[in-house]
């Protein structure tokens, strides 16, 4: 066993990191990303602690979550932009980690370019969905029983 | 002669401290929470199917098994999003990887602080 380690192709010394400056200019799109998911995690921990209390902690929780709850938190533009911002940090956030998975646990390149492009997938629909579902929202719609849409 | 060497290298798992089980755990919780957004983006989008589609998806959520349900989801929230802030002291504070071990207590700590009220109140609405 131990003649053979020095028979490897790796042999010699280990070739020299890349310097900053060889990288090219501007941030390295990693960088980007490690530092997207530390200043989103830090916007995305006050929106959803203030969106699980508000949802689930006031009042009767989510007993009263229904139809007519969600169209009186719509009616104003906070909330709309609340769950806009929300939706729009945590589903990238959400697909970066993912990724970074995908990289480490799935070894074939195939697996890793099925993973990743389900994941792209999955995650431009959720934000088209969602963000159509914000702002498309009538809450005066077929079916609606909210007396402000029969008067 | 019976052979007394392993057929597979031995004692390869990597078993670290409290940091590793962090990091595990902060794994974990994130694979569940992007489940999770998955399936809560398109329950809301339900609103603009019709009103009874929706009333009629949240009444699941009220169940007392999908409640117990939440009240998991919400202790991997709590993990990810303390973990995560340690994440970013260590990263960005000069103290931080001093006290790295200090901030997993911490993380515990409010954890637990926050858990358990919120698991009370929780099942009291959905009981």
């Amino acid at each position: 066993m131990s003649s053979t380690v020095s028979d490897s192709t790796t042999a010699g010394p280990p070739p020299a990191p890349r310097s900053r400056k060889a990288r090219g200019p501007g941030l390295h799109p990693e960088m980007i990303g490690w530092l997207f998911m530390r200043l989103s995690g830090v916007l995305l921990v006050s929106l959803i602690l203030g969106h699980l209390f508000v949802n689930l902690m006031i009042g009767e929780g989510i007993e009263r979550i229904d139809f007519a709850f969600v169209a009186g938190k719509w009616a104003n533009p906070f909330w709309q932009f609340w769950d806009l911002a929300m939706l729009w940090l945590a589903q990238v956030h959400g697909a970066n980690g993912m990724r970074t998975l995908i990289n480490d646990y799935a070894s074939r390149n195939s697996t890793r370019m099925l993973l990743k492009a389900a994941l792209y997938t999955a995650s431009f629909v959720v934000l088209v969905l969602g963000t159509l579902t914000i702002f498309t929202f009538d809450p005066c719609a077929a079916g609606s029983t909210l007396s402000v849409c029969s008067e | 002669m019976p052979s007394a060497l392993p057929s597979a290298p031995a004692g390869t798992l990597y078993r670290g401290r409290d940091g590793m089980w962090t990091w595990v755990a902060h794994r974990i919780t994130g694979v569940m929470l992007f489940f999770f957004l998955f399936a809560h983006v398109i329950d809301t989008a339900l609103v603009n199917v019709s009103p009874e589609a929706y009333n009629t998806a949240l009444e699941t959520y009220k169940t007392p098994v999908v409640a117990l349900m939440e009240v998991g989801l919400v202790a991997g929230v709590l993990f990810h999003a303390f973990n995560g802030l340690r994440v970013v002291a260590v990263d960005f504070w000069s103290q931080g990887p001093r006290y790295q071990r200090h901030m997993s207590v911490a993380v515990v700590v409010i954890w637990v602080a926050l858990f358990v009220p919120f698991v009370v109140r929780h099942l009291m609405n959905a009981f």
